[in-house]
């Protein structure tokens, strides 16, 4: 059972490849032969099964093309930071 | 975004589409890093959850219709004119957050003036320089940061100093104006140094908010295009490149800047 | 209220902040260093928006960007800061938000003299700088004038969102008279439905000129020109002096309009029937009551404190019914009634509307 889950928008990627370079499993390539709407090669997942969900192709890339899921932890863990206090508007 | 997917149960989300942006797809070329910095920002203002009481100013530059991708109130501003528009702004509006969003057209040459006195005023805004050493959107010509030798197309034999002067070290330039409370260069070239980026970002506008002083974070970054190379490749060469003329580091933090829990 | 002496930059400042000006960004420029002077101070106690910018430059841009926070805001200069506020202007108008600029002219081109003129005519009226737009242009004629002017102003510029300059000159802004300020208007506290303010409340607003997509461009700038229109039809403002049974017409503005009454007054006491037009707006400007009246009389002498820049306008509206005479004084100076009066003389020997003999 793979630890992470990407899902592509497919159409949003400009085929840059960072993505593929940054991958710590190796498991993300351009395809060869596949074309989105843009034009490009897009991205995709060679082999899902390696997929660990760090979420490192998500943080490189321009385009919002990757979102990540991951198997939740037994320990809660904040996800994200809570709002700073903001001064009330002028 | 609209695509239907089963995602296992036991997962979680560990990375989505910022609330900050809209949903609209760039025209910066493939593995341009204004898309990069574009996401940092709005993921920090989504966890700043400050949304709603943020204003841009966006540049003239490739960045010049940033107002399309972030989804919250913008202004374009004249070339090199972003710090005083946003002085504008936040004079009259001192419970908004105000942030520009300069190249190095923008902020290192003809708006050496507006930038430097923006921070030596000590203005409540924060400032994120994106700094690629070239003239993107017109094609390619010298930038004010533009390194020795670095062949551009207003500079074919190579960038002399001799005519043209030494790249601008802004970063170096603002820390020392006393208004400057937080001041630093970071480089977009790897996760790692994303990660960083991301958290010096965090800080600026955390700085705004606590009304502490002007900030501005130097976002070394690349242009594949007009550099004439491949993304990654691009990446590499900044590291390797940019690194030298223009060091990564903080240049100016005071106390209460280190004291945010950023 | 009562009539105070009042120094004329600090009359227009004064009033200003009375018509409930929220912010002020200025630069020191002599002829009209004083209003910035008197706002640095009377900004401050109000409770009001002050800086002095590093620039003429900074300025307007910082001008702009309060603009597009919705607050009545405006800066005041002289030509060569004029000069350099240009762009700042255009982006101004291209964006469709409102700002008042007072500009004291002064004798140019370049660096000049600190003296009065009246050389920015074709600049203040004919563009904004770069691209097809026309700023309304208010042209006072006495502190008092200059006073009520300034709470037009603002109510043009945020009746029509567009860009309202006064074009003062030095000898206004330096001059004292006695006239009367307004009382205290309070602040307004809303934010116009327009403005950047976070969209907290509100669906995200962008305020630019920049479209690059030609038809788009092409429908802001049809839209400015009805705009222009509207505003044409509405606001030509001017006034009339004895025009009544006139057979010669002087038309002049500002200082030069206040010298022009007085060679009116002497030259019907020497048996010449004048009446005097002087335009209180430059841009939209009286051309179809000048043309009347072109119709009616037999000479028209044109007077300014330039080479002729308003002079061109008129001729436009004239189109030759009548010959045109031009006094023009430059550099600074300042023309004198009789010497204005020597050339009414001329005119009217010309056309045959009376002889010294």
């Amino acid at each position: 059972m793979a630890k992470g889950f990407v899902v592509i928008d497919v159409d949003r990627c400009k085929g840059c490849g960072l993505c593929t370079h940054v991958c710590p499993s190796n498991i993300l390539a351009l395809s060869r032969d596949a074309f989105n709407a843009k034009g490009y090669h897009p991205v995709i997942v060679t082999d899902a099964e390696k997929c660990i969900g760090c979420a490192s192709c998500a943080r490189i890339c321009p385009d919002v093309v990757l979102t990540v899921y991951r198997q939740k932890r037994q320990t809660q863990r904040v996800g994200v930071q809570a709002a700073v206090a903001v001064a009330p508007s002028a | 975004m609209g695509i239907q997917v089963n995602i296992p149960e036991d997962m979680e989300l560990v990375y989505s589409y910022p609330a900050a942006l809209t949903e609209r797809s760039t025209h910066y070329c493939p593995g341009c890093t204004h898309g990069i910095v574009h996401r940092l920002i709005a993921e920090v203002i989504d966890e700043l959850g400050i949304q709603g009481q943020t204003i841009g100013i966006a540049p003239v530059g490739c960045s010049v219709l940033a107002y399309d991708y972030f989804d919250m109130d913008f202004v374009e501003a004249a070339h090199g004119r972003a710090p005083a528009m946003a002085t504008g702004i936040k004079r009259v509006s001192p419970g908004k957050i105000v942030f520009t969003y300069q190249g190095d057209g923008d902020l290192a040459a003809i708006g050496t003036a507006e930038i430097i006195q923006a921070a030596n005023r000590g203005e409540l805004i924060t400032t994120i320089f994106i700094n690629n050493a070239i003239y993107g959107m017109t094609g390619g010509q010298m930038a004010p940061t533009t390194l020795e030798g670095m062949v551009t197309t207003s500079s074919p034999g190579g960038r002399d100093h001799l005519i043209a002067g030494y790249p601008v070290q802004m970063s170096e330039i603002l820390a020392v104006t006393p208004g400057a409370v937080y001041i630093t260069r970071e480089i977009v070239a790897d996760i790692p140094s994303i990660n960083k980026t991301k958290n010096a970002i965090k800080r600026a506008f955390m700085a705004q908010i606590a009304g502490l002083g002007f900030a501005c974070v130097e976002v070394l970054s690349t242009c594949p295009t007009n550099w004439n190379m491949d993304a990654w490749k691009a990446m590499e060469w900044a590291k390797e490149n940019m690194t030298q003329t223009f060091p990564l580091g903080t240049f100016k933090m005071t106390d209460a800047v280190k004291a945010l829990k950023a | 209220m009562t009539k105070e002496l009042l120094k004329g930059n600090v009359a227009f400042a004064e009033a200003a902040l009375r018509y409930g000006v929220q912010a002020y960004f200025g630069y020191p420029i002599t002829p009209q260093s004083e209003a910035l002077e008197h706002l640095s101070e009377r900004m401050v106690d109000e409770g009001r928006v002050f800086l002095q910018a590093e620039s003429e430059v900074a300025a307007i841009n910082m001008v702009y960007g309060a603009a597009c926070a919705g607050v009545r805001v405006m800066t005041s200069t002289s030509g060569p800061g004029f000069s350099l506020m240009a762009e700042g202007f255009s982006y101004i108008a291209g964006s469709e938000v409102p700002v008042v600029v007072v500009n004291m002219m002064r004798g140019g081109p370049g660096l000049g003299n600190i003296q009065p003129s009246q050389s920015d005519y074709f600049f203040m009226t004919k563009s904004a700088g770069h691209g097809d737009f026309h700023p309304i242009v208010l042209a006072p004629a006495n502190v008092q004038e200059l006073i009520d002017m300034m709470g037009l102003a603002f109510d043009l510029a945020e009746k029509y969102r567009t860009l309202v300059f006064m074009a003062g000159d030095g000898a206004l802004g330096q001059m004292m008279e006695s006239a009367e300020l307004p009382p205290m208007q309070p602040v307004r506290t809303e934010r116009p439905d327009w403005a950047v303010t976070g969209n907290a409340d509100h669906a995200s607003r962008i305020i630019t000129s920049l479209y690059l997509d030609p038809t788009q461009l092409e429908q802001l700038n049809l839209h400015l020109q009805r705009k222009l229109a509207v505003i044409k039809a509405n606001e030509v403002r001017w006034r009339e002096y004895q025009t009544e049974d006139a057979d010669l017409l002087l038309i002049a503005y500002g200082m030069v309009g206040r010298i022009c009454l007085s060679v009116m007054r002497e030259a019907r006491e020497q048996g010449l029937k004048v009446g005097l037009l002087r335009p209180q707006t430059l841009w939209p400007f009286a051309e179809a009551r000048i043309a009347e009246l072109a119709g009616k009389v037999r000479g028209i002498l044109v007077a300014e404190m330039s080479a002729g820049q308003m002079l061109e306008d008129i001729e436009r509206a004239v189109k030759g019914k009548v010959p045109i005479h031009f006094h023009g004084r430059m550099g600074g100076m300042m023309p004198m009634v009789d010497e204005i009066l020597a050339d009414v003389w001329k005119l009217a020997e010309e056309v045959g509307a009376g002889s010294r003999e």
